[in-house]
């Protein structure tokens, strides 16, 4: 059975302070079932997880790869190197042990799709609408405005210092993670739409920008600068050896670098930092060691950089503040610490407390500092009325990315400061979203909504559109390149990707947490069949009560938060029904065992809106 | 179609004090009717034995024939289990019980299974006051065989096919209370709340406990002219008494009024607290009890709740006087004591 709900957004129905009983959860807001697609909803661009890992399952790789290419624009890339906050977020991983790894199954889909996937690209119409939007800066966040405005007829003008498109993609993220083959692929895509590219080309002048009359200018530069350690003694007599992190590593990506000492210090614990001692090790370093300020476990970079970097023998050295460079003879021989210790007052706020020991001393031959990225905007005017805050970010209209001059907007790194490349991603439908609207002269703030749409799964009495048993299948190791070789070549990527073979097995671990349970309360005959048969106890029964008290009150507690109840309409008995959405399998035994089809399995299809879209 | 349970549960689910989860009480995935009242009888087994921590190859689950004689399949994977034949569930669980009486017993029946072709084995074992937990899924036809009216089912009621029932009906309660039954009591398949603890006392009880659980076939017999229907039995029942089951050892906390409580210290110290909505009738007065049943049954409604308790009675162990050791476990040295002990036996009668 089809129902038809009609959608609409609105803000999430929470209880009144503590005295009121949890009124009916409406299903009929937007975001509802999108919050219960854990990984889709935590992922900054909405990619429609369950539904591409369906169809990798059925091996159909072409529309697989088509639906992350219309989220996220980089399948190829993102399912290397994605920072993934889906996975943490994965209902799987609170179901046992570990997520299901989504950032792999991506990747299967693009190594898998057709050599010509091109031709499910929309369009680029011939008739230009005559509107012409300029990109400064070629990252992901410039890369997808330009990939959303073409098909509908812009012109687009890309400025970039560098020689070509990818950003940070490309100067940042070594190849041993991304090979360069992967980016070219799908920064091309998009070159090709047909971008007038102006590489090589360091915009140095936004009044000179704005004189070009474009109709609107999209700011996507990142955050280009690397955090020094400029009052650290030493650090002049010491320069030569001693390099800004996110400068190195451009360098040796542009083969201005090609070796390094024996001995390098890496300073800082986040993914720069990873990159870094990752990229020394392969360029001669031997002796490569991290040195963070603070506790490992507090480290900002993601825990499996950190096994990556310890897996190729880079120790991790936590606790020591540097004190100083130490140059012999005009020669950095070396570095000293002061060891600290973390102490959290009663607000859990941290301090770093030295612990009186002498200090330590490393020898090195070459340090990198990575420490934190900037944002800079020097080539901005401060007379073109563009304001910024007081920590040198762009002021911006929330949820449009239009800054105080009305036809500029930002994106990326550049907007809020350093993230990731989803994150750029995202900022990116959303502006060009929001230039679209500008260029026709509406309201920014009337924005398209989301697709959405429930879709019944059964088929027979017990018979379900899509694989509804539950697999106890552990996450997939991926494999590795043998590590001696892979020391060798900065260009040979490390991880070789699951197979067919083994994707499919991952693919079963997937819960299906967009196939929904939808509860008819005018249907159910209290027969407790549901509450019975679910293998989670995840739907009760109960007189209805304040949120907090029926947390406790249910079969199995609900302690996990941010997962919401699902709260019926009174029933015959005066009872509700509540389900904690928490563990819930999405395995239809409740659907299969209910004799009224009071629950109904139902897809929900959360598509984001992009520009153009109504 | 869904054949195997998902095996995971929820994490936050605590083990009881056996140290057992939910999970070990489980059995496999029901292939009832969706809906059937029998499941959610099942549920409250599991639930029962879960918190009551029997260790779950303590029990021994014995059913005859029918739908809900099916649910030794459903429940307690790990313990000990019998499917017999027709109404011959009592038999079965005789012989066990005498072989060990060690184990809680717990037999499964149906309507059909016990008061038609089962009636004569349930009369006997009522009679014996077997030492078991005897469950009658009730639902006033035969399921399995495709919806029959069964013996229990009300004259008058209407089941799916349309023609009233036009035969007297059958109490088993009332019948297991005047042939001796040691604790009775009747309750709903769809009122957990009330069926788990009745079936913690049925299970801390020595000697024939037996619950008649009103337990809904909906493919047959959920129809609006049926007394046995969800429906029906939510508008029409009326419980004797509200009552807590307080474990032995746990301290007793609730305070009523004078007069509308009475306790009743089972077998194994276990105390059944009664809260009564009428403080003149006594659970352990037969007479009051059967006096009860047929009043509500003259006013239309269904008495449920527990029925009657004496908590003295004595099982047939203890009536025939058998040995406390199991008999399964005398070995040959305990049965053929050898020609000296023949000798001073028949010395003794001489
Ligand atoms: C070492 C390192 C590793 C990283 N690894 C990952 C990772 O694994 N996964 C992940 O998701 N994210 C990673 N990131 C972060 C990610 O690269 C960025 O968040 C993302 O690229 C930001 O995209 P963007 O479009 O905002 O800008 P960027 O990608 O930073 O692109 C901005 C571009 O603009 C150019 N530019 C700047 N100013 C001007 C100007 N005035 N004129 C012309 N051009 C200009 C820059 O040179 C650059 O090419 C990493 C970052 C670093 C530093
Ligand atoms: C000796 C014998 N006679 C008849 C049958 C047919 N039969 C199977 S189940 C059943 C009645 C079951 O009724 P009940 O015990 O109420 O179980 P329900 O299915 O209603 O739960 C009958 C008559 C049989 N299996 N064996
Ligand atoms: S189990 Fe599947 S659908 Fe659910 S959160 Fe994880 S990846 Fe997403
Ligand atoms: S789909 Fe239904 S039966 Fe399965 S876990 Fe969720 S609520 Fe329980
Ligand atoms: S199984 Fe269906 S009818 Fe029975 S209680 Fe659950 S929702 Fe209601
Ligand atoms: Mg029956």
């Amino acid at each position: 059975m089809i129902r038809i709900l009609v959608f609409f957004r609105e803000n999430k129905i929470t209880a009144s302070a503590g005295v009121t009983d949890l009124k009916p959860t409406n299903i009929k807001d937007i975001e509802y079932f999108h919050k219960v697609i854990d990984c889709q909803w935590a992922c900054p661009a909405h990619t429609p997880v369950p539904e591409y890992i369906r169809l990798i399952n059925e091996k159909r790789y072409d529309e697989a790869y088509m639906i992350n290419w219309v989220s996220n624009v980089f399948p190829g890339i993102l399912g290397r190197v994605c920072d993934r906050p889906c996975e943490p977020a994965c209902r799987r991983g609170r179901v046992e042990d570990d997520a299901v790894a989504i950032c792999r199954l991506k990747r299967v889909a693009a190594d898998n799709r057709k050599e010509n996937i091109e031709t499910f690209f929309p369009p680029i119409p011939d008739r230009k609408n005559g509107k012409r939007i300029a990109l400064i800066g070629g990252g992901p966040a410039s890369l997808t405005v330009a990939r959303d405005l073409l098909p509908l007829g812009y012109e687009v003008d890309l400025y970039d210092d560098q020689s070509t498109g990818g950003g940070f993609m490309r100067s940042q993220v070594p190849s041993f993670r991304l090979p360069e083959r992967v980016l070219n692929e799908e920064v091309g895509y998009i070159l090709d739409m047909g971008v007038t590219t102006h590489f090589n080309h360091y915009v140095s002048s936004m009044r000179d920008m704005l004189a070009k009359d474009y109709d609107a200018v999209f700011v996507g530069t990142g955050a280009p600068k690397g955090r020094d350690l400029p009052d650290l003694p030493g650090r002049k007599d010491g320069d030569a050896s001693i390099h800004v992190g996110i400068d190195w590593l451009a360098s040796v990506v542009f083969r201005h670098v090609e070796s390094i000492g024996k001995k390098v210090l890496v300073l800082g614990g986040g993914n720069t930092a990873m990159d870094c001692c990752r990229t020394a090790r392969r360029l001669g370093g031997e002796d490569v060691r991290i040195v963070v300020r603070s506790p490992k476990a507090e480290m900002k970079a993601s825990p499996w950089e950190i096994e990556d970097a310890e897996r190729e023998d880079i120790p991790i050295y936590e606790n020591h503040v540097p004190v100083d460079f130490v140059v012999e003879q005009g020669k950095l021989v070396g570095m000293h610490f002061e060891r600290v210790e973390a102490r959290y007052d009663d607000q859990g706020k941290r301090t770093l407390v030295p612990t009186g020991e002498p200090l330590v001393f490393m020898e090195c031959d070459e340090v990198l500092i990575a420490v934190g990225q900037l944002n800079a905007f020097p080539w901005i005017e401060e007379d073109v009325g563009i304001e910024f805050d007081e920590w040198g970010l762009p002021v911006l209209k929330e949820g449009t990315f239009q800054s105080s001059l009305e036809h500029v907007f930002f994106g990326g790194d550049a907007a809020f400061g350093p993230k990731n490349i989803i994150t750029a991603v995202a900022h990116g439908h959303e502006a060009a979203i929001s230039i679209d609207l500008f260029c026709r002269g509406e309201s920014l703030a009337v924005r398209p909504l989301p697709k959405v749409h429930l879709e019944g799964q059964k088929m027979g009495v017990h018979d379900w559109l899509y694989h509804n048993q539950i697999d106890d299948e552990h996450r997939q190791a991926v494999p590795m390149m043998d590590k001696a070789k892979s020391l060798k070549d900065r260009l040979l990527e490390v991880e070789l990707g699951f197979d067919q073979v083994v994707g499919h097995t991952e693919t079963l671990r997937c819960l299906n947490c967009d196939v929904q349970t939808v509860f008819r309360f005018e249907e159910c005959i209290e027969c407790d069949a549901c509450v019975d048969s679910c293998p989670e106890r995840c739907i009760n029964f109960v007189d209805n009560g304040t949120e907090e008290e029926l947390r406790i009150r249910l079969l199995a507690p609900a302690k996990q938060l941010d997962q919401d109840l699902y709260v019926s309409d009174v029933l015959p008995t005066g009872r509700v029904m509540v389900k904690d959405e928490n563990v819930c399998l999405h395995c239809g035994i409740c659907a299969e065992r209910c004799p009224t089809s009071a629950w109904e399995m139902q897809k929900y299809t959360y598509k984001i809106p992009l520009a153009g879209h109504k | 179609m869904t054949f195997f349970r998902p095996s995971f549960r929820h994490p936050d689910l605590p083990p009881n004090d056996a140290g057992y989860y939910l999970k070990d009480y489980e059995g496999g995935i029901s292939t009832l009717c969706a809906g059937c009242g029998h499941d959610s009888t099942n549920a409250a087994i599991i639930q029962a034995c879960f918190e009551l921590s029997i260790p779950p190859h303590k029990i021994a689950k014995i059913s005859g024939i029918g739908c809900s004689s099916k649910s030794p399949a459903y429940l307690l994977g790990k313990a000990h289990g019998f499917n017999s034949v027709h109404g011959r569930m009592p038999s079965i669980v005789t012989g066990a019980n005498m072989a060990n009486r060690d184990l809680l017993y717990l037999g499964i029946s149906g309507d059909g299974d016990t008061a038609s072709i089962g009636m004569g084995q349930f009369a006997h074992a009522v009679r014996r006051n077997l030492n078991m937990v005897y469950v009658m899924m009730n639902n006033g036809c035969y399921g399995l065989t495709k919806g029959q009216y069964s013996a229990t089912a009300d004259k008058g009621s209407v089941g799916k096919k349309g023609e009233p029932n036009m035969l007297e009906s059958i109490d088993l309660c009332e019948i297991a209370i005047q042939l001796g039954a040691g604790f009775v009591g009747r309750s709903f398949s769809g009122d957990k709340r009330q069926l788990v603890p009745m079936l913690k006392a049925a299970m801390s009880h020595t000697g024939m406990a037996f619950i008649d659980v009103i337990s809904p076939c909906v493919t047959f017999n959920n129809t609006p002219g049926s007394t046995k229907s969800y429906h029906w039995v939510r508008e029409h029942s009326e419980a004797t008494n509200t009552f807590d089951y307080v474990p032995f050892k746990q301290e007793i906390t609730t305070d009523y009024e004078d007069g509308t409580t009475e306790s009743v210290v089972l077998h194994d110290n276990s105390v059944i607290q009664l809260h009564k909505k009428d403080s003149s009738i006594h659970v352990t007065d037969r007479r009051q009890a059967v006096d009860a049943l047929e009043e509500h049954k003259e006013k239309g409604l269904i008495l449920t709740g527990v029925l009657y308790i004496d908590p003295d009675s004595e099982d047939t162990h203890r009536i025939i006087n058998t040995s406390r050791q199991p008999l399964n476990t005398l070995g040959k040295k305990d049965l053929c004591p050898g020609n000296e002990a023949l000798q001073s036996i028949n010395e003794s009668m001489r």
